[in-house]
């Protein structure tokens, strides 16, 4: 802590933070653009300027950069000082040179931080009569739209591409008043993180072109805390929607999870929310080959619940997309002796699994900011960028760290970026990866292993046996391997915060009980460590902890006789199972009832569809890898802008199937009853009422404003269809209204932020009002509530499973991947042009036996592809992308058919 | 023909010179300079060993104690000759040493680019054991373990001579492992740049050392403390390297005796002009000799030419008067009239020059070679650029004066992120001071309109 | 099992663009000389200058794949220094020193009478492809003002009668 004055009045302050970052967490106005928290500062825009005085006597005063200046207690400053607003006025007026002054066509216009900035300086004149330069564009791939012109050179892209996030294609080219941004040749942008740029550039050189086609000013969207949906990290959005299209997904920050940035597959993969083919309203199916004709709500609830009402046995099957709500609301349905979470049996028994190792392992599961404080890393059996796109950018962000501690040692503080990298060079702190193939953390990597998965699982119990001689040791260990366990070993017993980085992407219960045995191995040797264990879905966890059958029960029920009909909630089970089995069940389900909002595999053998609203249209809670319990928001109401549609919250769905099968009238629910409900019927759950306020929370008495001030056209948006100005919707549900009429401001402490803004700030970086220090925590609290905690207790070692004999032909190792690898954001346009072409890896013994070549084609499973021969690939597995062979299971056997190219 | 052409060729060739002939020269009083020879030839190893070359490594190695060598370096107060003035003894007293520091690099500033300065050149295509001789016994104080000499890229004769005496030297045990018996492991490489003036800035010239855009770095840290490679390292320009020999042989109190009672630096400096006079050349001179007298030896104005103005050390510093001639050309007197020694080379202005034609050259010369990094500099410079070429043309406007006032208040010290946009600033607040009617004339608009042109697609 | 060193993984296109093998040890070697392999990037530049005139699009990527670091690293660095040239120029570079003592010592007339004789203006490269005029930093050749470079050879002062004869000796 430091005092310091700032324009004569005192302040206590954070005094390892530089006087800008301290000024703005007092809620004081400097302007900036090449600082950014997450990036610390360079010192390059010079518009941070204020007066600094040696002392109390001192009158004169010198100009320097806040940003570049530490917050040391008896700091003197003026920010309102003469001199330096006219510098800082200078510094605008400069930036503003060979600015095009495109606001009306500029799409960062609106959030857009030059302007604020510009406003905030008192720029509103121009003198510069000369000739602007201007600049070619450069295509950038699907995600993102590039408009040099726009530059003001602050070089926050390539410090964020670069040096955050570990890119290597976008850069800084030219010198003095003609530096350009962008790659080194036209071509997509490598990075999975770059959607960031779009909110690190502080006006709109990178703008989202997904939003471009159906662009929106942003005072004119319609906002609700979101969670993403994309995987099990369960970043916090801010959605945006208008028209009764979601236009663009923003990061909402969240100071422990993702603070400012989000992956791609999150930012760019909403897209099937807006899918023409979208089921909108009930259809019913006749018979498997008719088509489907639509109902009303009323007579397809009715028709179900005869349906149902005359079945024998009633199966639910969940889903890990799905709310705890949805989930829970099925149970409720069906009751739990008949309730499958939709998950397969091995993945479900990981889940379990990871679910008891987080409790029981010894090492508590940190939060993506706390990951990025340890010193130390293991990575067993996963690709954490690819397969929890948000974490693997933290855990870059732990390797990099390194240097915050070698600068610690001379004295440059955390903050000084430039400094700190050329200190730290190629020093990390050590990340070790347990994976058969590259990964986007190798380069600050001390070593990839490339292992089969039971290897890596014995990596992992050797490792922790060196770590603990009382773990059980990994027999026959080879050489290499052995050497491997020790340096790991050694490096984790070094570090004063080793992390466990594991998951369930092989879908190995080995390798999970492995990196099980290093977390215990380090807890008994006191270590303040971590382990994470990433999960597949966004509420694969909270599912998980749930319970219920696995999916493979649920179908043999079925395919056994012993139900005969079935409740599906956004699952489509031919994604979790072999299409045969998924078949042969639902051919004996005499009724199948399918809720989701894409017309998948299953929707389509289902008699009867129920328009399900996706998350953009629904409340609900998820649990992220963490255990954290998040709430998220209706966005907007889809009947607002097609009153003729009919999509409702699954768990509306089912509650409304509940009451109709039970004879009554149907009564309505709210969300706070589902889940008072969920937390009664789930004491596991206890806690997941805190995620969010209830519906009745005000702030100075008004509901939370789900559109900002200065929205728009309200009253006229349905003029097509109706002259009349509809009633704004009622949501029962939540405390936000849908309409700029609330609370919007950042004076009141809230969690629950639609859409960041305060006056004189409309860009992102307005979250700096919201938060308790900037790159802090939310003033309100950060969202979410722990339902998973460590137990205390020693635990019990697993021991290594014993080596399974080598089996003949080729076993399934499933790659996750960022991009094409799940399977809704599959469904949206700028993801399927962002995939890469698949190919199937193989070593280069297998590959000779097999007598292919690197770039021959082979059929698998009806798919071709083309063959990457792989040195240091596990003989004996086959490398197959995520998400293109529904219902493959990691470790089946796999079939290949080289005859469709053979060898060249 | 062919014969007439490589005459021509010849002729015109250039060649560093000194203008002192041998006889003038000698140990006592011209320690940078002594030994070159009236016919320029390279002094090979065999005759600067002939000219007590190495003698104070040996005796610094023997002495074993290089906090002596700082001790000394700070007595003697040999401030630096790259042109802030820095003194190198207390710049080495700084760096890093010990405990758990790694040894660091010990760098070379060969990059002389500053316009109207020559004077490294001819240190380095003459007298390369001199050089190396400095930069030995920087790494002695400095615990360097490596050294760069940083040579810009068009110094071809410089970076062949170099690298000779390098291998000399290596052979000859003075540099390599266990330099002659001591147990001191040094050694250097030439590295060679490609083009920009930025990369003379220290840390520019370690961002571009590592092989990256030569964008400043902040300091703190100081390259002592992390440097290159995040190593603790020292950059010293060449003459100061050359400097240190002799002081190490002959001690602080020889070396400020050098320059009299003229000034309290001491020492010798490489003094020279350029421009429009009969002879222009460069002279090792005491420190503190005055403008008249280097004038004078440059045998003053070229016939029909008289004195308007002078930079006394480079485009960065600021334009003195002849009046200022009289004053001892010291880092602190030329500082008091609102100037900078700088690199010490003069620059004549005669009378007819035009002041706004001259800045504005002075200006396109800064923000071409701007780096890009930090705003003022970056796209204040094309500003002051501008508005020079429209005052050239007569298509100033009202208020452009003013405008240039502040933007080279804007580029002042501590506005910019390096010493470069300060540097342009300077020339242009006192050419703006001495000579205002000058641009005044300059002004025939009352204000106008934005360009009226259509704007072409410009080169990526 | 293999335990790799981290690397660049992305696929850098080289356009086509063959390497030199003997550029490629010369790349090699320079990297010996310092601590990381980026500090071999203007040198390898350099390089490839030396071999083709100037550094064509695909030799970028080339590079970067010797000197195992990003490609856009590679350009950044290519593109910031005056003296790579990342168009093609003509066989001999003219480099014109515009700075202040040769612009005090006449420099205006040597600049002219260069464009005038050549037919070409900074930037361009004569139709035979043998001259391309640039401006250069001080050359450090101040009292040899108005100076030039023609290649590895600095001239000064120059005059613009000197020019036909000097221009001559590079074919
Ligand atoms: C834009 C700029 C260019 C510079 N160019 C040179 C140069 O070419 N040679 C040099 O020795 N110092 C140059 N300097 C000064 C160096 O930054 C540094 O002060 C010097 O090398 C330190 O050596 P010294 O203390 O021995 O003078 C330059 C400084 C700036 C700001
Ligand atoms: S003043 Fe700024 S832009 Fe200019 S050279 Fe220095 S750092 Fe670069
Ligand atoms: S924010 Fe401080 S200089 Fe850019």
């Amino acid at each position: 802590m430091a005092t310091i004055h700032v324009d004569g009045q005192r302040y206590t302050v954070n005094g390892a933070h530089n006087l800008l970052q301290a000024c703005l967490s007092l809620g004081l106005d400097i302007p900036y653009f090449c600082w950014h928290p997450a990036m610390g500062s360079v010192g390059a825009c010079r518009q941070c300027a204020v007066k600094q005085y040696k002392d109390k006597d001192d009158d004169k005063g010198m100009v320097v950069m806040s940003c570049m200046t530490p917050a040391a207690d008896q700091t003197r400053i003026d920010i309102d000082d003469e001199e330096a607003k006219a510098f800082r006025a200078s510094v605008v007026e400069w930036l503003m040179i060979n600015h095009p002054h495109d606001c009306p066509v500029c799409e960062e216009g609106g959030h857009c931080h030059l302007q604020d900035m510009t406003v905030m300086t008192g720029h509103d004149r121009r003198r510069y009569r000369f000739r602007k330069r201007t600049r070619r564009n450069q295509y950038l791939g699907p995600f993102i739209a590039h408009e040099m012109n726009r530059c003001i050179t602050c070089y926050r892209c390539v410090r964020f591409y670069n040096d955050y996030a570990g890119g290597t294609d976008l850069g800084a080219f030219g010198a003095r008043d003609n530096v350009y941004f962008g790659r080194y040749e036209e071509g997509i942008l490598e990075s999975p993180f770059a959607g960031n740029l779009t909110e690190v550039c502080p006006t709109g050189v990178f703008t989202d072109q997904s939003h471009s086609e159906r662009y929106t000013r942003k005072w004119d969207l319609q906002f609700a805390p979101g969670i993403c949906h994309q995987c099990s990290m369960g970043c916090n959005i801010s959605p945006g929607e208008r028209y009764g299209e979601l236009r663009r997904i923003e990061n909402r920050y969240h100071g422990e999870v993702n603070g400012y940035f989000l992956c791609d597959r999150g930012r760019f993969g909403y897209g099937y929310v807006n899918r023409a083919d979208r089921p909108r309203l009930p259809e019913c199916r006749e018979s498997s080959d008719s088509e489907p004709v639509t109902l009303e709500v009323d007579t397809a609830l009715a028709r179900i619940s005869d349906a149902l009402r005359h079945s024998r046995r009633v199966i639910g099957i969940g889903s890990p997309r799905a709310s705890l709500e949805s989930n829970h609301q099925l149970q409720a349905l069906v009751g739990m002796e008949h309730f499958s979470t939709g998950i397969e049996t091995r993945e479900q028994a990981c889940l379990d699994l990871m679910n008891h190792l987080q409790r029981h392992a010894g090492l508590p599961t940190p939060t993506l900011r706390d990951i990025e404080d340890h010193d130390a890393v293991l990575v067993l059996g996963e690709d954490p960028v690819q397969s929890a796109g948000r974490l693997g950018l933290s855990l870059r962000q732990a390797a990099l760290a390194r240097r915050e501690a070698l600068g610690e040692t001379i004295g440059v503080p955390a903050w000084n970026a430039e400094a700190l990298k050329t200190l730290a060079q190629d020093r990390y702190h050590p990340l070790f990866i347990a994976w058969p193939t590259a990964t986007d953390l190798d380069d600050v990597a001390a070593a990839r292993y490339a292992l089969a998965p039971d290897d890596i699982a014995r990596l992992g119990f050797a490792v922790a046996h060196r770590i603990d001689p009382a773990a059980p040791p990994a027999e026959g260990l080879s050489e290499g391997m052995a050497d491997a366990a020790e340096a790991i070993a050694a490096a984790l017993m070094e570090a004063e915060r080793p992390l466990v980085v594991s998951g369930g992407s092989l879908g190995s219960e080995p390798v999970l009980e492995a990196a099980g045995n290093v977390a215990r191995a380090l807890s008994r040797r006191a270590k303040r460590g971590g382990m994470a264990l990433i999960r597949r879905e966004a509420n694969s966890t909270g599912l998980s902890l749930m319970g219920g059958q696995p999916l493979d029960w649920a179908l043999e029920e079925l395919t056994n006789g012993h139900a005969d009909a079935l409740v599906v909630l956004e699952n489509d089970l031919y994604q979790r199972l072999p299409r045969n089995t998924v078949d042969a069940a639902l051919a004996q389900a005499e009724i199948c009832v399918v809720l989701d909002h894409q017309r998948t595999a299953t929707a389509k053998r289902a008699k009867f569809l129920l328009s399900a609203a996706s998350f953009a249209e629904a409340d609900g809670t998820l649990v992220n890898l963490e255990g954290r319990a998040q709430r998220f928001f209706q966005v907007y109401d889809p009947g607002y802008m097609r009153p003729e549609s009919r999509i409702h919250e699954s768990w509306r769905w089912l509650h409304a199937m509940a009451v109709n099968l039970q004879g009554e009238r149907a009564g309505d629910i709210t969300l706070d009853t589902v889940i008072a409900a969920c937390v009664e019927a789930h004491p596991e759950l206890g806690g997941m009422e805190e995620a969010a306020p209830a519906s009745h929370y005000r702030i100075d008495g008004l509901q939370l404003a789900r559109e900002p001030h200065r929205y728009s056209g309200r009253t006229s948006m349905r003029a097509n269809q109706n002259v009349s100005e509809p009633r704004v919707p009622q949501d029962p549900d939540s405390a936000f209204a849908y309409s700029m009429e609330g609370y919007s401001g950042y004076h009141q402490p809230r969690q629950q932020v639609p859409f960041a803004w305060a006056p004189g700030w409309n860009s992102p970086q307005a979250w700096n009002k919201f938060t308790d220090e900037v790159g802090g925590h939310l003033r309100g609290g950060d969202p979410g509530v722990r339902l998973i905690c460590p137990v205390p207790g020693q635990g019990h070692y697993s021991r290594p499973p014993q080596r399974a004999g080598d089996s003949p032909g080729l076993r399934a190792l499933i790659l996750p991947r960022l991009f094409g690898g799940e399977e809704t954001s599959s469904l949206a346009m700028p993801i399927q042009k962002r995939t890469q072409t698949p190919s199937v890896t193989l070593s280069t013994d297998d590959a000779e036996h097999l007598s292919v070549r690197g770039g021959d084609t082979v059929t698998i499973l009806g798919e071709t592809l083309s063959v990457v021969q792989q040195d240091g690939w596990p003989n004996g597995w086959i490398g197959l992308p995520a998400g293109l062979f529904a219902g493959l299971l990691p470790g089946e056997p796999v079939t290949l058919d080289n005859s469709a190219g053979g060898a060249p | 023909m062919s014969k007439s052409i490589s005459s021509q060729r010849t002729s015109v060739r250039y060649r560093s010179r000194l203008l002192q002939p041998e006889a003038d020269r000698h140990p006592d009083t011209h320690p940078l300079t002594w030994r070159l020879r009236d016919d320029g030839e390279v002094i090979w190893l065999d005759e600067y060993l002939r000219k007590d070359g190495y003698q104070s490594v040996r005796a610094a190695l023997d002495n074993g104690n290089p906090q002596a060598i700082i001790a000394t370096m700070k007595d003697a107060n040999v401030r630096g000759r790259g042109g802030a003035g820095f003194s190198a003894g207390l710049k080495w007293s700084l760096t890093l040493q010990g405990g758990n520091m790694p040894r660091g690099y010990l760098i070379c500033n060969a990059d002389e680019m500053e316009p109207g300065t020559f004077k490294d050149r001819l240190l380095m295509e003459q007298q390369p054991h001199l050089l190396i001789e400095g930069m030995i016994l920087g790494a002695l104080a400095n615990n360097s373990f490596y050294g760069y000499i940083f040579l810009r890229g068009e110094y071809v004769e410089a970076a062949r001579v170099l690298n000779r005496a390098l291998d000399e030297a290596r052979e000859a045990g003075w540099l390599g492992a266990d330099i002659n018996g001591s147990g001191f492991d040094f050694d250097i490489a030439v590295h060679t740049g490609a083009g920009r003036y930025i990369c003379g800035e220290e840390t520019a010239l370690i961002n571009s050392l590592e092989g990256k855009r030569a964008n400043p770095r902040a300091k703190p840290p100081f390259p002592g403390q992390s440097g290159a490679w995040g190593k603790p390292s020292v950059v010293n320009n060449v003459e100061t390297l050359c400097n240190v020999p002799a002081v190490i042989l002959k001690g602080a109190d020889w070396y400020q005796a050098l320059s009299g009672d003229r000034t309290d630096d001491g020492g010798s400096k490489l003094y020279g002009v350029s421009g429009p006079v009969e002879k222009p050349g460069l002279w090792e001179l005491p420190m503190g000799t005055t403008g008249a007298e280097i004038l004078e030896r440059a045998g003053g104005m070229r016939a029909n030419r008289s004195l308007k103005a002078w930079l006394p050390g480079g485009a960065s510093t600021g334009f003195l008067l002849p009046e200022h001639l009289d004053l001892p050309l010291d880092f602190d007197t030329v500082g008091k009239e609102g100037s900078r020694l700088g690199t010490g080379l003069l620059t004549v202005v005669p009378q007819e020059q035009s002041m706004v034609a001259l800045m504005r050259n002075l200006e396109e010369f800064f923000a071409r070679e701007s780096c890009g990094w930090c705003t003022p500099c970056r796209d204040g410079l094309p500003w002051t650029v501008k508005l020079l070429r429209a005052l050239e043309l007569g298509q100033g406007e009202t208020g452009d004066i003013e405008l240039l006032d502040k933007l080279a208040a804007d580029c002042g010290p501590g506005l910019t992120f390096c010493a470069h946009a300060p540097g342009a600033a300077m020339p242009l607040q006192t050419a703006l001071k001495h000579f205002r009617q000058e641009f005044e004339q300059g002004v025939g608009k009352p204000r106008g309109k934005a360009h009226p042109d259509p704007i072409p697609v410009g080169e990526v | 099992m293999m335990a790799t060193t981290p690397q660049t993984h992305q696929i850098i296109g080289t356009d086509g663009f063959e390497l030199h093998p003997a550029d490629e040890t010369a790349m090699l070697e320079e990297m010996a000389h310092y601590e990381q392999p980026q500090a071999a990037c203007i040198e390898a530049l350099k390089v490839v200058q030396r071999r083709h005139g100037w550094v064509p699009d695909g030799a970028i990527g080339a590079i970067a794949k010797v000197l195992g670091i990003g490609p856009a690293s590679v350009e950044g660095v290519a593109t910031f220094y005056s003296l790579i040239f990342r168009q093609p120029v003509g066989r001999h570079v003219v480099l014109v020193c515009d700075s202040s003592s040769c612009f005090l010592s006449g420099f205006d007339e040597l600049k002219q009478a260069l464009a005038s004789h050549l037919g070409i203006d900074y930037g361009q490269t004569t139709e035979d492809g043998r001259f391309t005029l640039l401006p250069v930093c001080c050359l450090g050749a101040c009292d040899g003002a108005p100076a030039l470079m023609i290649d590895n050879d600095t001239y000064g002062p120059v005059s613009p009668d000197d020019l036909p004869g000097l221009l001559e000796g590079y074919p």
